[in-house]
Order: structure tokens, then C-alpha cells, then sequence
């Protein structure tokens, strides 16, 4: 088995693109996750009482946008990962507490609060991005490439280039 | 209520999938954009080859519709290089970010914190990109088989074949 290791991320990925036309087939859902993250602030702000009603972002799509579209296929597809990832994890033994992403600590070290300044910033960039470009990897990636529209493929090569390019800046060249 | 059945059973099985495959470590994320290991390229790859088969089967079978995502260049160059610069600072995407966040990676809760304030921040954005970005370049759902005027199955064919030779030269190169 140990040997067929190279061979795991093409089944695994092959398995996913049959779970994508299962689910496409059968529930008519293709594969998304970002616009959960502004559906969930929204739906945390409007729970905590602050009243963001009048931007036109809530009228957008009929309101779908916001956590008024809660619960939503999306929403069960994003809780379903991590379920799934957790029972995998604990069934091979594969999960692991782990405080910095040890790459990461070995290039800036053991410092918590750069990586949480790291975090926001990319996260906001990731956020913004995915829902400007109308997907992340997941929906744009997976979904809109296997649509093969246009929007997508551009969508795609625009986050690897963004990627490599923060990479490069972040850890320097390939050797380092 | 049976679509939210259907929506956690697949999240379930797409979460462990990416487990298994380990591409929701930020050292495998990170890892392709340093161009050091591939693992999250050949898995995306594997799924979107498998997935066009069979979503274009469905199609061309009248059992499923759909077009693709609208294209605007604004939208799609500005907003996938701004999520390609996050990307590579926090080492995962929001997909991956919970599952990570499953698998033990409790130091995620910081991206999927900055995901969740930039998700509030593009809320007030929303009108100024409607308004200035998407107009750049806008082209409505149009696919790459409509662009080169040639049937879906070349362009899936192409996409296969291109991938299949980028796998033999990331395993010829141990990435």
C-alpha cells in the first residue's frame, strides 16, 4: 500500500469528481462554500442586533447572499466537511492539535500574533476575492472549470498567480 | 428539508476525501504555490477531469442544465488575484479552512476569523464592484467551447490530456 501513496490524491480527487456528478445528478447542487462566510457574518450581526439591512448587499439575489438563506444546501455542504474530515482524521489517526502550521513557524517562528495578523489580512483578500471573482477553488475551481466556462478557467489561473506570486514574496525562492 | 440531507451527506464524503488526500494542510496549500509539491493541483485536477465527463454526460443525456458562471475580466482578474494574495497568507481556502479546522489545525480559527470579516467587508464593497468592476470586460455565461466554437467533448478531451501530461511531469519530478 505504502508504495501506491503517490496514487492517493488521484483517487481521492477522482472520488470527488464522482460525488460532484452524484450530487449534480441527484440533488442538483454543484460544489460552493465562500458565500457561506458572508451569509454567516451576516446572520452573526443580525443575531448580536446590529442592523445592516440598508446596504444594498442584502437586497442583492433576493436576499440570497445574506444569512436570511440560512439553512441552505451550502451551509450543510460546509458543516458535511468538517464532519467528514474529523471522523477520517480520527479513523487514521491523522488528527493532530497543532498551535502554528509548522511551515509557516519555521519561516516567521513561534509568533502567534503575526500569524493572526497573517490570517486577517489574507482572509479578508480571500473573502473579498472569491466573492468578487463569484467562487473560491471549490466552486470557480472544481465546479466552474468542470463547466468549463471561461469565467472560471480565468478565475483559476488568477489564484495560483496571486498564490505563487504572495509565496514567493512570503518564503523567497524554491530552495529556501 | 431533503436537499439539507443531501448537502451534509456530500459535504461528509467531500470532507473526508480531502482528509485523505491531505490537501487541507496549509503545508500542501502552500506547498503548490511555492511550487513544491503538488498534491492539491493533481486532486482538483483528478476531480474537475472526472466531474466535466460526467456533468457534460448528464447535459448531453437532457438530464441536467446549466450554464456556466457569468464572465467579466474585472471580476474575475481583480477579484481571483486579491484572493490568490490571501491565499498564499493564510495557507488554506474557505472550503479547506473548516475541515483543517476538523482535522486538529485549531491555529485556522484566525483565517476562517479574517474570511468571516472579509465577508463583511466585501458586503460594503458590494455596490462600488457592481458598479465599477463588473462592467470591465463583461461577457455574460459564455464556456471555452462556445469561445473557440467547437463541441464541449474537445475542450474535455484537451483538458484531459493536458492534465494527464502535467501529472506525468509532477511525478517524473517528485512534486
Amino acid at each position: 500500500m505504502k508504495s501506491r501513496a503517490w496514487m492517493k490524491p488521484y483517487i481521492c480527487g477522482g472520488l470527488a469528481g464522482l460525488l460532484l456528478v452524484a450530487s449534480v445528478a441527484i440533488a442538483g447542487q454543484f460544489f460552493g462554500t465562500s458565500t457561506t462566510f458572508p451569509r454567516m457574518v451576516t446572520w452573526l450581526t443580525d443575531s448580536v442586533g446590529i442592523d445592516l439591512s440598508h446596504l444594498a448587499f442584502f437586497q442583492a439575489s433576493g436576499g440570497s447572499l445574506t444569512g436570511a438563506a440560512f439553512p441552505d444546501w451550502q451551509l450543510l455542504f460546509v458543516i458535511g466537511i468538517a464532519l467528514g474530515a474529523f471522523l477520517s482524521s480520527i479513523a487514521t489517526k491523522t488528527f493532530q492539535l497543532e498551535p502554528l502550521p509548522p511551515m509557516w513557524a519555521k519561516r516567521f517562528g513561534n509568533r502567534l500574533g503575526l500569524r493572526i495578523v497573517h490570517s486577517v489580512i489574507g482572509g479578508i483578500l480571500v473573502m473579498v476575492g472569491a466573492r468578487m471573482a463569484g467562487g473560491c477553488p471549490s466552486g470557480h475551481g472544481v465546479s466552474g472549470v468542470s463547466q468549463l466556462g471561461v469565467s472560471s478557467f480565468l478565475a483559476l489561473v488568477m489564484f495560483f498567480l496571486g498564490g505563487i506570486f504572495m509565496a514567493r514574496f512570503l518564503y523567497g525562492g524554491r530552495s529556501s | 428539508m431533503t436537499t439539507l440531507v443531501y448537502g451534509l451527506i456530500t459535504g461528509i464524503l467531500f470532507g473526508a476525501l480531502l482528509q485523505q488526500a491531505e490537501v487541507l494542510r496549509y503545508e500542501k496549500q502552500v506547498g503548490a504555490m511555492r511550487l513544491m509539491d503538488m498534491t492539491i493541483v493533481k486532486f482538483m485536477l483528478t476531480t474537475i477531469v472526472v466531474g466535466s465527463i460526467g456533468i457534460f454526460l448528464l447535459k448531453d443525456l437532457g438530464l441536467v442544465s446549466f450554464d456556466p458562471r457569468p464572465l467579466s475580466l474585472g471580476l474575475q482578474i481583480i477579484g481571483g488575484l486579491l484572493f490568490g494574495l490571501g491565499w498564499a497568507l493564510i495557507g488554506y481556502c474557505p472550503g479547506t479552512s473548516l475541515g483543517a479546522l476538523a482535522e486538529g489545525r485549531y491555529h485556522v480559527i484566525w483565517p476562517i476569523l479574517g474570511m468571516l470579516i472579509g465577508g463583511l467587508v466585501f458586503a460594503f464593497l458590494y455596490p462600488m464592484i457592481q458598479e465599477h468592476i463588473r462592467p470591465m470586460g463583461n461577457y455574460g455565461p459564455i464556456s471555452v467551447a462556445d469561445m473557440l466554437g467547437i463541441n464541449h467533448w474537445f475542450v474535455i478531451l484537451a483538458l484531459a490530456v493536458g492534465a494527464g501530461f502535467l501529472f506525468r511531469f509532477f511525478e517524473k519530478h517528485n512534486l
